[in-house]
C-alpha cells in the first residue's frame, strides 16, 4: 500500500523487538468477541491513484460548478475570483502539514501569519483585536452570543429578523441546551432593516443585540444608534459579516460602536467548497478579550531577544480551563485563515476598495435591469453587492427551473424559511466581479421566460 | 536490510568555530528572517489587477466608508516570497516525524488534495438546487456509509466541524434522548480524568456536571468505582478508547453494559480510532456515540490547526436525536438532503442544526479519498503497523526512559513516558526542546495529566523504521543527557529559528495585534 | 491587626471589621509567574468558600475562594497593571481585595502565621 512504509521484513524485525509473535498479540487487550478476524466485508478493498481519482471525478462532475454556469447564490457564501498564489501558498507542506503551534520554536510560520491575520481581521472590523479564527461565522456567531452573557451576566439576546436564518437555527440548537434565550423574528420584504425595532426591544434584560450587516436580504443599517442603544443599558452589540468584501465599501461595524463584531471569512480566499470548511471571524475591544474565545496569538521575545510570536491567553482555553473554558472549542480554521490572510495581503487597502467598488457598481447595474422587468420588484433601498426581489410567483419554482436550464439564479427565501408564505415569492441574488455581462443576459432572459 | 541500530546518521565534519557569526541581515543563509506585511507592503500597493469599476450612484445608505482601513498590500511575487519565507519556520509531517500523541500526525496524501479542487466540489454553492449537486452529495452519502461500517454502528451525523463540535453533537444528543424520556435530572458526566480538555469543557457547555471516574494503576477506567458511581443522577459517561495513556480499555463493553443497565449512556471520545479502525467496531464494545476526526484517522490535512471535520457516529438509541441536515439516498440513487424544509414528520427528534450548511464538505472529499485509497484491506493494516510502530518505540527506550504502564502489556498506537529518573531540576520541557535540535518534533508534553510529566508518542503508520530508528538513536541521546544533567538542554532549543520565547511577557502585556509604532508608543 | 491563613494558600489581615485577602508566598511560589489577576467587582457579596478571585499563570489558572463571608468593599486595582506584584510582594503590595466581614466568628480557628508555616513544612 502506497501510503504504507514498512515492509514484511521490517514487521517481523520490528515484532521480534516488541517480543510480539505477530500483531494479533498487540491487540490482546480487545475482548475477543471485539475481535475482526480480517477486513470488514462488504466494503470494496484498496484501489489504486488512478482508480480512485476516476471514482471521485465522476462524483464531481455530477455537480454542475458553479463556474460553468451563470451563478448568483449568495446568501452567506460568496464566488469571487481567488488568485492562483493563494491556493499555491495554502499548499506549501509546512503550512499544509503543519500542527496547531504548541511549539513556537518551530512554528514561527503559522504564529507570524496568524498574528497578521488577527491584525488584518481586527481592522477590517473596525476593532481593537481578533482572535486566529473559528469554524464558520454560524458557530462564531453563537459564541459571541455566550460571551455576551458572560460578560453582562444576563441571558436574554434579541437577534435581528435580518439574521441569516441557519445562524439563527445554529444558536436556537445550543441555546436550548444552555438555557440562554433568544428573541427571533422572521424579516419582512421592506426597504430596509429592522433597526427600528430592535431599539425599542432593549432592556435592563438584554445581554445582546445581534445584527448582520449587510442583512440576508443585503439591506445595509446605520448601527451607530442601534450600539448607542445597547449602551445606553449596558447590553453589547454584535454585528455579523458574512460578506467581508463589503467592507470595502462601507464603514466598519466597530466604528459605529459594535462591541464584537463576528464574521464568515469565506468570501476572501477560500471558495464555496459546497458549505466548508470556512473561516469562522470573531473580534472586540481589547477590554472584553479576556471573555473572548479561540486561540489568540501574541507577540513576545526569545531568549535571545528577538521578536517572536506565541500562542498566548491560554488560560481561557479548555485544555487548562476544561469544565471552566469560554469555549469548548479545539481545532480553529487556521488554513482557511491563511487562505483568507493571503487574499487579504495580495488585494491591500487598494485592491479590496476596487474590489467592493466593482462588486457594488454591477450589482447597481442588475438592480435596476432587473427592477425594470414585469413582474420583479427590488425591494431594497440600500445594498451592497446582494440585493432581494420579490417575483410575481412562489421564487422556489422558478429557480429549480432556471437551474434545469443551467442558470443558478439565486437563493429563495423559501429555501431559507420554507413555511414563510410571506416570503415565498422572495429571491436573494448577489452579484460579485466574476459575473460577466453574458451571465446577466442570462439570468434577465431565464426569469423573463420563466415569469412568463 | 538494517544497517544501523541508531538510524541514519551523516557524516560528520569538524566545526569551523564560525556558528555564532553575526551577519549584516540577521539571516543565516537558508534561514531567512521575514517582518510582517504590515512593515513590508503599503496601502498603496496590491497584487491583484481589478477592472475598473462602471460609474453607477452608489446605493449604500449613506454609510460609504469614510476612513482607511489600514491593510497592506503586496504585489504577487512579494507576497509569494513572503509566505514561503514564513512556510520555511514551521516544522511538518512533509519534513519529518511528527510525534504528537492523540494528535496523530501521519502523511497526508496529494491526491486528497487533487481530489478536493475539483470543480464540482470546490466550486459548488452549498445552497444551489440539490438536483445541480447530486456529486457533492453522493460524496457525503458514500463517506457517511463508509464511517458507519468501520465502526459499526446505526447512523450518523456528518456536520460537526471538528472533534470538539462533535462531542458537543454527541452530547446534545444524550441529552435530547434523557428529555424525551424524562429523565432531566440525569445531570451528571462521568469523565476520566485523563481526558482531553475538551470532553469536560463539552459537557459543562450542555450543562452536565463533570465527575471524575478513578483510574486504576495500570492507567485504564477503574470499573468498579464506576459501577459503584452509577445511579438515577447519572446521564452517561464520556470515554476515550483507545485511552489517553496509549491503552485499551479492556472493560470497556462491560463499563457500557454497567452504564446502559443504570440508564445511561456512552460517548467515546473517537480521537485515538486510528489504532483501532479495521479490527475493532466501537458498536460491538456497547458505544452510543462516537466523533471521528476526519484530520486524524482519516488523514485531512491539519493546516497548523485546523480545519478539521467531526462527523459522529450514533447508536439506533441516539440517532433519531442527530442534527439537520443529512443526506437520504433512495432507491434509485437520487439523493435529498434533508434539512428544515424538508424534515417533515420524519426526525421529529433531531436536536436542531449546529451549523451553516452541510459541514467540512472539503474534509469529506479528502476523507473519502484516503479510504478508498486504503480499502477495507488498507485501513486494517493502518491500524497494526500504527500499533506496531508505538510498541517498536515503547521497547527501544523503556531502559532509558520510565514508562509507567510498560509492564502491563503493549500499548496501542501511542508510547507514554513519564519524567521520573531525570536528573534534579531537568523536565519533559526540556527533552522535548533538545528533540527539537535534533531534528524532531517533540512528543506531546505533560498531557494526560495523570502521569508526571507526560511524554506521549504517536508515530503513526506513515514513518519507515528507518526514521523510528532515527528518532529512537536520538531519543536515547536525549534522555541519557537529561539524566546525567547536561545542562545544555535547559536552553534548547539551539538551533531553531528562534529560541525559547518569553510567554510570560506575551501573557503579562499581550500585544494581539500590530500598531503602526507611533500608536503603539502612544499606547504604553 | 491579626493575620489568619487558609489550607487554600490564603492570607486574611482583619483591622476592625475590615478584612483584607491575597495568596501566601508559598501559593506564589508554587504558580509560578502570574500573569492576570481577575478581582472581585465592589460590592460583591461572597458567602465563605464562594469563588471570588482568578489568579492565572502562563499555563494554569487557579481560583482564590472568599476565605470568610462578607462584601468587597476594594479590590486591587494595582494587579491590572502589575500582576507580577503578587509574586514580588504577596503579602503586601499584592493583596487582592478587602471585605467587610459579615460573619467575624467564622476566623476562629484559623491558622495563625506559624502554624500555617508548620503546615507549608509539612506539604
Amino acid at each position: 500500500m502506497r501510503y504504507l512504509p514498512l515492509t514484511d521484513a521490517d514487521r517481523g524485525e520490528m515484532l521480534a523487538r516488541v517480543g510480539a509473535k505477530s500483531v494479533d498479540d498487540l491487540f490482546v487487550d480487545v475482548p475477543e468477541a471485539a475481535r475482526l478476524d480480517g477486513p470488514i466485508h462488504d466494503l470494496p478493498l484498496h484501489a489504486s491513484e488512478m482508480a480512485v481519482e476516476r471514482h471521485m471525478a465522476k462524483l464531481s462532475r455530477q455537480n454542475l460548478s458553479a463556474g460553468d454556469a451563470p451563478f448568483f447564490l449568495g446568501c452567506g457564501a460568496y464566488r469571487h475570483h481567488v488568485p492562483a498564489s493563494v491556493d499555491h501558498i495554502i499548499q506549501r507542506g509546512e503550512f499544509l502539514t503543519a500542527y496547531t503551534p504548541y511549539q513556537p520554536e518551530i512554528a514561527q510560520g503559522t504564529l507570524q501569519m496568524t498574528y497578521e491575520f488577527q491584525s488584518q481581521v481586527a481592522r477590517l472590523f473596525g476593532c481593537d483585536v481578533a482572535n486566529g479564527s473559528m469554524y464558520d461565522g454560524s458557530t462564531a456567531c453563537w459564541e459571541a452570543i455566550t460571551m455576551a452573557r458572560r460578560v453582562t451576566r444576563r441571558a436574554r439576546a434579541i437577534l435581528s429578523s435580518g439574521l441569516h436564518p441557519h445562524y439563527v437555527s445554529v444558536a436556537r440548537t445550543m441555546a436550548k441546551f444552555t438555557g440562554d434565550i433568544l428573541e427571533t423574528g422572521m424579516p419582512t420584504l421592506e426597504a430596509a432593516p429592522d433597526t427600528d425595532s430592535l431599539i425599542d426591544r432593549i432592556d435592563d434584560e438584554t445581554s445582546c443585540v445581534v445584527v448582520q450587516y449587510p442583512d440576508i436580504l443585503g439591506r445595509i443599517g446605520d448601527l451607530s444608534a442601534l450600539a448607542d442603544a445597547c449602551h445606553a443599558k449596558k447590553a453589547l452589540l454584535i454585528a455579523v459579516v458574512t460578506e467581508p468584501v463589503a467592507l470595502g465599501a462601507i464603514k466598519a461595524p466597530g466604528d459605529m460602536g459594535a462591541d464584537i463584531v463576528v464574521g464568515e471569512g469565506q468570501s476572501l480566499g477560500v471558495g464555496l467548497q459546497f458549505g466548508g470548511p470556512y473561516v469562522g471571524l470573531f473580534a472586540c475591544s481589547e477590554k472584553l478579550v479576556r471573555q473572548m474565545p479561540g486561540r489568540l496569538t501574541g507577540e513576545t521575545v526569545d531568549a535571545e531577544g528577538k521578536r517572536g510570536f506565541v500562542l498566548t491567553l491560554s488560560t481561557r482555553e479548555q485544555h487548562i480551563r476544561r469544565e471552566k473554558a469560554t469555549s469548548n472549542i479545539c481545532t480553529s480554521s487556521v488554513l482557511c485563515a491563511l487562505a483568507m490572510s493571503v487574499h487579504m495581503t495580495l488585494l491591500g487597502e487598494k485592491g479590496l476598495r476596487d474590489l467592493a467598488a466593482l462588486n457594488h457598481a454591477k450589482a447597481c447595474r442588475l438592480a435596476d435591469r432587473l427592477d425594470a422587468l414585469p413582474g420583479v420588484e427590488v425591494i431594497n433601498d440600500s445594498f451592497f453587492n446582494e440585493f432581494t426581489v420579490k417575483l410575481s410567483k412562489e421564487a422556489r419554482p422558478v429557480v429549480r427551473a432556471m437551474a434545469e436550464k443551467g442558470v443558478l439564479a439565486g437563493v429563495s427565501l423559501g429555501r431559507l424559511w420554507p413555511d414563510a408564505e410571506a416570503l415565498a415569492n422572495g429571491l436573494v441574488i448577489a452579484v460579485t466581479e466574476t459575473v460577466t455581462d453574458e451571465d446577466v443576459e442570462a439570468l434577465v432572459s431565464g426569469l423573463e421566460e420563466a415569469l412568463a | 536490510m538494517s544497517i544501523n541500530q541508531g538510524g541514519w546518521r551523516p557524516t560528520m565534519g569538524e566545526s569551523d568555530g564560525n556558528g555564532d557569526m553575526p551577519t549584516y541581515t540577521g539571516n543565516r543563509a537558508l534561514m531567512l528572517e521575514e517582518p510582517l506585511i504590515f512593515e513590508r507592503g503599503s496601502v498603496n500597493v496590491t497584487g491583484v489587477d481589478i477592472e475598473e469599476a462602471p460609474k453607477v450612484r452608489s446605493r449604500l445608505g449613506g454609510l460609504d466608508r469614510n476612513r482607511d482601513i489600514g491593510l497592506p498590500g503586496l504585489s504577487e511575487p512579494e507576497t509569494v516570497r513572503h509566505y514561503t519565507r514564513l512556510s520555511r519556520q514551521n516544522y511538518a509531517i512533509d519534513l519529518g516525524l511528527f510525534p504528537l500523541g492523540s494528535c496523530t500526525m501521519k502523511h497526508n496524501p496529494r491526491l486528497n488534495e487533487r481530489v478536493a479542487r475539483m470543480p464540482g466540489f470546490a466550486d459548488v454553492h452549498p445552497l444551489q438546487p440539490v438536483d445541480t449537486v447530486q456529486g457533492a452529495l453522493g460524496v457525503i452519502n458514500e463517506l457517511a456509509v463508509w464511517l458507519i461500517k468501520l465502526t459499526g454502528m446505526y447512523g450518523i451525523a456528518m456536520s460537526p466541524k471538528a472533534g470538539a463540535h462533535g462531542e458537543l453533537c454527541g452530547v446534545l444528543c444524550i441529552k435530547a434522548a434523557l428529555e424525551k424520556r424524562g429523565e432531566t435530572d440525569r445531570k451528571v458526566l462521568l469523565v476520566p480524568e485523563s481526558a482531553h480538555g475538551t470532553n469536560p469543557a463539552t459537557a459543562a457547555f450542555a450543562g452536565f456536571r463533570v465527575e471524575n471516574i478513578p483510574a486504576t494503576p495500570e492507567g485504564r477506567v477503574d470499573l468498579a468505582a464506576l459501577r459503584g458511581r452509577l445511579g438515577p443522577d447519572v446521564a452517561g459517561v464520556m470515554i476515550t478508547n483507545p485511552n489517553t495513556c496509549g491503552l485499551f480499555e479492556r472493560d470497556m463493553k462491560a463499563i457500557s453494559d454497567a452504564v446502559h443497565d443504570a440508564g445511561g449512556y456512552v460517548y467515546c471520545d473517537g480521537a485515538n480510532f486510528n489504532a483501532i479502525v479495521g479490527r475493532v467496531r466501537p458498536g460491538d464494545l456497547g458505544i452510543d456515540a462516537m466523533h471521528i476526526n476526519l484530520h486524524k484517522t482519516f488523514s485531512t490535512p491539519h493546516g497548523g490547526g485546523g480545519p478539521g471535520s467531526g462527523p459522529v457516529v450514533l447508536s439506533e438509541a441516539l440517532a433519531p436525536y442527530g442534527p439537520l441536515p443529512f443526506t437520504e439516498r433512495h432507491a434509485d440513487g437520487y439523493i435529498t438532503l434533508v434539512e428544515e424544509e424538508t424534515v417533515g414528520d420524519r426526525h421529529p427528534d433531531s436536536f436542531g442544526r449546529m451549523t451553516a450548511f452541510h459541514g467540512q464538505m472539503g474534509m469529506f472529499t479528502r476523507a473519502l479519498t484516503y479510504i478508498l485509497s486504503h480499502g477495507a484491506d488498507g485501513l486494517r493494516q493502518v491500524a497494526e503497523d500504527s500499533v506496531l510502530n508505538a510498541n517498536y518505540i515503547l521497547r527501544s527506550l523503556e531502559d532509558v526512559l520510565d514508562a509507567p504502564f510498560a509492564e502491563t502489556g503493549p500499548c496501542m498506537h501511542e508510547a507514554i513516558f513519564s519524567d521520573a529518573g531525570l536528573a534534579e531540576g531537568f523536565s519533559t520541557i526540556d527533552i522535548a526542546k533538545a528533540l527539537i535540535d535534533e531534528g524532531f518534533h517533540p512528543m506531546t508534553m505533560y498531557f494526560p495529566l495523570v502521569v508526571h510529566g507526560a511524554m506521549l508518542i504517536e508515530p503513526t503508520e506513515t514513518e519507515s523504521k528507518g526514521t523510528l530508528d532515527q528518532f529512537i538513536g536520538a531519543l536515547r541521546s536525549v534522555a541519557q543527557r537529561a539524566k546525567a544533567g547536561d545542562q545544555a538542554l535547559k536552553s534548547a532549543p539551539h538551533f531553531a529559528p528562534r529560541r525559547r520565547l518569553d510567554e510570560t511577557l506575551a501573557a503579562r502585556k499581550p500585544v494581539l495585534a500590530w500598531k503602526e509604532p507611533s500608536q503603539a508608543e502612544a499606547a504604553e | 491587626m491579626s493575620r489568619y491563613f487558609t489550607e487554600d494558600h490564603e492570607w486574611i489581615a482583619v483591622e476592625n471589621q475590615t478584612a483584607t485577602v491575597g495568596i501566601t508566598d508559598y501559593a506564589q511560589s508554587q504558580l509560578g509567574d502570574i500573569v492576570f489577576v481577575e478581582v472581585p467587582e465592589e460590592g460583591r457579596e461572597f458567602a465563605k468558600g464562594d469563588e471570588a478571585a482568578v489568579v492565572e499563570s502562563v499555563k494554569a489558572a487557579s481560583d482564590v475562594y472568599a476565605p470568610v463571608s462578607g462584601i468587597v468593599t476594594e479590590a486591587n486595582g494595582a494587579l491590572g497593571d502589575d500582576p507580577a506584584l503578587v509574586n514580588s510582594d504577596p503579602e503586601g503590595e499584592g493583596w487582592f481585595f478587602k471585605m467587610s466581614l459579615t460573619h467575624p466568628s467564622q476566623l476562629e480557628g484559623m491558622m495563625d502565621e506559624a502554624k500555617y508555616q508548620e503546615f507549608v513544612s509539612n506539604l
